[in-house]
C-alpha cells in the first residue's frame, strides 16, 4: 500500500519519470496518484490542439511550465489542407495568460501564430524562456520583435521552416542590451535582412550561446566575426557561404572556424560554392549532425570529399544529387550513422542526379546502426528492400518515397509488397512507415501481421480494395495516426470498426472512395470524434447527396466536441 | 532508367505479365469501375495520372510544384513524365531546395572547340566569376576592365568578357551591379581583345596586345 508515503516522496519519485506516456500511466493508477501527478506536472504534450481545450488543460495542470501543441494535419505540409483550416494558437495564449500560469516554454508545430499572439505571449509570462516554432505561419517580424523586446530571460528562439513575412529586419535590434541569456537562436528560415551590427553585439553578449543558425542574407564577413565571438558554439547554421578560397576573407574564416572546437552540428549552406568547402574540413571530424539539404550546389567530388572527413556522423540530411556513388562514400565513412534523409533536388526532372535502390543498399550494408530513414528515389526493388531489411533490423522510422508513386520493381515488374513486407517483418521496433511504389492489398496484410509497434502510417496511390485498410486497422494495435490519399478504400473499410478511431489520434483520407453517408455514420456512432469534411471546390451549394464521394476527410478524437473556428470550407459532421 | 523500362510500364502490354490486376483506370470518380465483361476491376483506385491537373483547392500558398501542366492523356502513357499532382512528391520546403537557384549560362570562347556552362548563382562578384572562367579556360587570360590589376598572362592572348542580355544585345561584363547582371545574362562570350575594340571602356586605354 502506497498510502503511507507522503505526497512529497511520491512527487520526488514522479520527477524522475520524464516520458509523457509514463506520466500519463502514473496518473491512472489511483486518485491520489492522479492528484499528485497533476500538481507536479511541468511539461505537457498535446498532439492535436483540438483534442482538448486550454481551459481544461489549465484546470488539470496548474503547475504547467512547458507546452507543446500541434495543429494542422501532416498533409498540410503538401498543400492538401486549406490555409485557413485552423490551428490558431491565440486562444491558448490568451487562456494561459489569464490563468496566471507561469509558462516558460512553448513549442508549436503547424499552427497559425499571429503577431498579436506573440505580443501577448511576450508580455504575459515574466519567466518565459523558450519559443520553438516549426512549420508555422501567420506572423511577421513585428511579432518576433515583441518577443525579443519583452522576454527578458529568453534562452531560445528557434524558427524552423516557418512562413514569415519578415521584410523588416528590425526585430533583432529589439533584444535589449540587458539580454544576455540566449542559448539558441535560429532564424535560418527568414528571408529578409537583419541588422548585422545588432547581431554581432547580441552574440558578443551571449556567453551561453550554443546554437546559432543564420539566414541566407548574413554575409561571410559577419559569419567570421560571429564565430570569433562565439567559439563555444555547438550547433551552427551557415547562411551564405560563397567566397574565394584564396582570398584574405577566406583565410580569416578558416581561422575562425578552426577555433570552434565544440561544433558537432552543421547546417544551412543556403548559398554555397563547392570550392569553399575545404575551409570546413578541420571541424568535420567532430560532426555528428550534418544538414546539406538546402545546398543544391554541392555535389560530385566536392561533396564526397567533405563527407569523407565526417567519420563521426550520426545524422545526415542531403539532396539526392549525392547519387548512389556518393551514398557509397557515406556507407564506407559514416559507421555511426543512425539517421539518413535524402531529399529530391528536382522532383520533376529527368533524375540524372537522383538516387536509386543501389544507394540505399550500400548505406544499409555500411551503416548497421541506421534506424531512421527518409529516402526520395527514382526507383526501388524488392530485392533491395529485402537486403536492407536484413542489414538493418533496427529501423524505427522508414519512409520511402519513389518519385513516381505507382512504380513497380523495375527489374521484376512486380509490386513492392514483398520488399515492404520484409521491412516490417524484420524491423520489430518500427514506429513510423511511409509507403510508395506499386502496392497491392498484400503489403497491408504484412503490415497488419508484423508491424506491432507501428504508430504512424502514410499511404498514397496504393491497394486494390477495402481489404488493405482493414488489415491495417485490425492488425496494428498501436496505430495512432493513419493518413491515406488516393486509395480505393471506401465505406465498408471506414465503418468496420469505428471504435478503433477512439484509440487513435487521427485519420486522414483524401481522394478515396468514402462517401458523405459513410462519414456521417462515423460521426453519429462516435460522438467522441470530430469528423471533418474539407470541401474546397467552388460549388455554391453543398451537394448533400449521401452517395457523394468525399474529397477530404479528417477525423480525430476529442474531449471537447466540435470546434468553433472552422472556416467555410470545413464541414464538421 | 525510364527508357530502359519503357517497355515494362504497367500501361503497356508486356506479354506474359499480368498487368490487369494493377492497371490504372482512368475513369473519373464516381464512374463505373466495371470492365466490359461485368467483373469489377481490381485496380479500381484512382490512378495517379487521373489526379494530374485537378485543382484540389485554391491555397494561399501557391502550389510549390507549379510548373506547366500536362494533359492527362499524355500523362497516362508515361507516369514517369513531368505530370504533377497536388502534394506529390510529399516534400515540404521544396521551393527552397529547388535548383531554381541555379542559373546556368553557356560560355563561349573565341577559338575554343567547345562551350562550357557556368552557374552564375555560384558567385557573388564579377571577380569570382572571372577567376572561375580563367580556371576553366586556363590557357587564356581574361581582360578585366573592372580593376586595373592585370591578370596573369600565360600565353599573351587577351580576352574580353562579354555577355548577351535579355534584349539580345552584346554587352561588356562589369558595367551593372552583379545581381542585375545575373538576372539579365543569357550567355557569355569571351571575345578576343582585337575584336573588342568597339566595346572598350573609354577610361581604360585600349591595349590590344595579341600574340600568335
Amino acid at each position: 500500500m502506497m498510502n503511507y508515503f507522503p505526497d512529497e516522496v511520491l512527487e520526488h519519485v514522479f520527477d524522475s519519470i520524464a516520458s509523457h506516456k509514463d506520466r500519463n500511466s502514473v496518473s491512472l493508477v489511483c486518485k491520489s496518484w492522479y492528484r499528485i501527478e497533476r500538481y507536479s506536472r511541468r511539461r505537457v504534450f498535446i498532439g492535436n490542439c483540438y483534442s482538448i481545450s486550454p481551459e481544461r488543460l489549465i484546470a488539470r495542470f496548474p503547475g504547467l511550465k512547458s507546452l507543446t501543441l500541434k495543429g494542422k494535419p501532416h498533409f498540410a505540409d503538401f498543400n492538401l489542407v486549406p490555409y485557413d483550416w485552423g490551428g490558431f494558437v491565440y486562444p491558448w495564449i490568451k487562456a494561459l495568460a489569464e490563468s496566471g500560469i507561469g509558462l516558460e516554454e512553448l513549442r508549436l508545430k503547424r499552427m497559425v501564430v499571429s503577431d498579436e499572439s506573440l505580443e501577448l505571449l511576450s508580455k504575459s509570462f515574466a519567466n518565459f524562456k523558450s519559443l520553438v516554432l516549426v512549420s508555422c505561419e501567420g506572423f511577421s517580424a513585428d511579432g518576433l520583435a515583441a518577443v525579443a523586446a519583452n522576454c527578458r530571460f529568453l534562452r531560445e528562439l528557434d524558427l524552423q521552416e516557418n512562413e514569415v513575412d519578415d521584410h523588416r529586419g528590425h526585430w533583432l535590434s529589439c533584444f535589449p542590451e540587458s539580454c544576455t541569456s540566449l542559448v539558441s537562436l535560429n532564424f535560418a528560415c527568414l528571408k529578409g535582412e537583419v541588422n548585422l551590427g545588432a547581431l554581432e553585439r547580441l552574440v558578443s553578449r551571449s556567453p551561453n550561446l550554443k546554437s546559432l543558425r543564420l539566414n541566407r542574407l548574413v554575409p561571410l564577413d559577419t559569419l567570421q566575426k560571429l564565430l570569433m565571438r562565439a567559439p563555444q558554439l555547438v550547433d551552427l547554421g551557415i547562411g551564405s557561404y560563397v567566397h574565394d578560397p584564396s582570398s584574405e576573407a577566406s583565410n580569416k574564416l578558416k581561422h575562425a572556424i578552426q577555433r570552434c572546437k565544440s561544433i558537432v552540428s552543421l547546417s544551412g549552406f543556403l548559398e554555397v560554392a563547392p570550392r569553399c568547402m575545404s575551409a570546413i574540413y578541420p571541424i568535420c571530424g567532430n560532426l555528428t549532425t550534418l544538414n546539406l539539404s538546402y545546398a543544391p550546389g554541392l555535389h560530385g567530388n566536392k561533396l564526397t570529399k567533405l563527407i569523407q572527413h565526417c567519420r563521426k556522423l550520426q545524422r545526415l540530411w542531403i539532396l539526392d544529387r549525392i547519387g548512389d556513388k556518393g551514398l557509397g562514400v557515406v556507407a564506407s565513412t559514416c559507421k555511426e550513422l543512425q539517421e539518413l534523409r535524402v531529399f529530391p533536388s528536382d522532383p520533376f526532372g529527368a533524375g540524372n542526379d537522383a538516387v536509386t535502390e543501389e544507394g540505399l543498399v550500400l548505406v544499409s550494408a555500411g551503416c548497421p546502426k541506421l534506424n531512421s530513414l527518409l529516402y526520395f528515389c527514382q526507383q526501388m526493388t524488392n530485392a533491395a528492400l529485402i537486403t536492407v531489411a536484413r542489414n538493418c533490423p533496427n529501423f524505427i522510422r522508414f519512409r520511402l518515397c519513389i518519385l513516381d508513386p505507382v512504380k513497380p520493381d523495375p527489374v521484376t515488374n512486380q509490386p513492392l509488397d514483398e520488399g515492404f513486407g520484409a521491412i516490417v517483418q524484420s524491423c520489430k521496433r518500427l514506429k513510423r512507415l511511409s509507403l510508395s511504389g506499386l502496392l497491392t492489398d498484400q503489403v497491408f496484410l504484412y503490415i497488419g501481421m508484423y508491424a506491432e509497434q507501428l504508430e504512424m502510417l502514410s499511404i498514397a496511390f496504393a491497394a486494390d480494395s477495402d481489404k488493405g485498410m482493414l488489415y491495417v486497422l485490425n492488425g496494428c494495435k498501436k496505430l495512432r495516426k493513419l493518413e491515406i490519399r488516393d486509395c480505393p478504400f471506401g465505406n465498408s473499410a471506414l465503418l468496420e470498426d469505428v471504435g478503433k478511431y477512439e484509440t487513435m489520434r487521427s485519420l486522414w483520407m483524401s481522394s478515396c472512395e468514402v462517401t458523405l453517408g459513410g462519414c456521417k455514420t462515423v460521426a453519429e456512432k462516435m460522438p467522441s470524434l470530430n469528423v471533418e469534411i474539407i470541401n474546397e471546390s467552388d460549388q455554391t451549394e453543398f451537394n448533400l447527396d449521401e452517395g457523394q464521394k468525399v474529397d477530404k476527410m479528417y477525423l480525430y478524437r476529442t474531449l471537447v466536441g466540435h470546434r468553433k473556428d472552422a472556416p467555410e470550407s470545413v464541414w464538421i459532421l | 532508367m525510364s527508357s530502359e523500362n519503357g517497355k515494362l510500364l504497367p500501361e503497356t502490354d508486356a506479354g506474359g505479365l499480368n498487368f490487369e490486376a494493377t492497371e490504372l483506370t482512368l475513369g473519373l470518380p464516381g464512374e463505373s469501375r466495371v470492365t466490359s465483361d461485368g467483373v469489377a476491376k481490381l485496380g479500381s483506385k484512382r490512378g495517379f495520372s487521373e489526379t494530374v491537373d485537378l485543382s484540389l483547392g485554391d491555397n494561399k500558398n501557391t502550389n510549390k510544384f507549379g510548373q506547366s501542366q500536362i494533359d492527362v492523356p499524355e500523362a497516362a502513357k508515361s507516369p514517369v513524365s513531368k505530370a504533377q499532382v497536388v502534394g506529390w512528391p510529399p516534400v515540404r520546403g521544396y521551393a527552397k531546395r529547388r535548383t531554381k537557384s541555379c542559373k546556368y549560362v553557356k560560355v563561349a570562347v573565341d577559338g575554343a572547340p567547345y562551350l562550357r556552362k557556368v552557374d552564375l548563382e555560384m558567385y557573388n562578384t564579377y571577380q569570382q566569376l572571372l577567376t572561375s572562367l580563367e580556371d576553366m579556360f586556363s590557357c587564356f587570360t581574361i581582360r578585366n576592365y573592372l580593376s586595373d590589376k592585370k591578370l596573369d598572362q600565360v600565353n599573351g592572348i587577351e580576352y574580353v568578357p562579354t555577355y548577351e542580355d535579355k534584349d539580345g544585345d552584346w554587352m561588356l561584363v562589369g558595367d551593372v551591379p552583379w545581381q542585375m547582371f545575373v538576372e539579365s545574362c543569357k550567355r557569355l562570350r569571351l571575345m578576343k581583345s582585337s575584336e573588342a575594340v568597339g566595346l572598350a571602356a573609354p577610361r581604360t586605354p585600349p591595349k590590344c596586345s595579341s600574340a600568335s
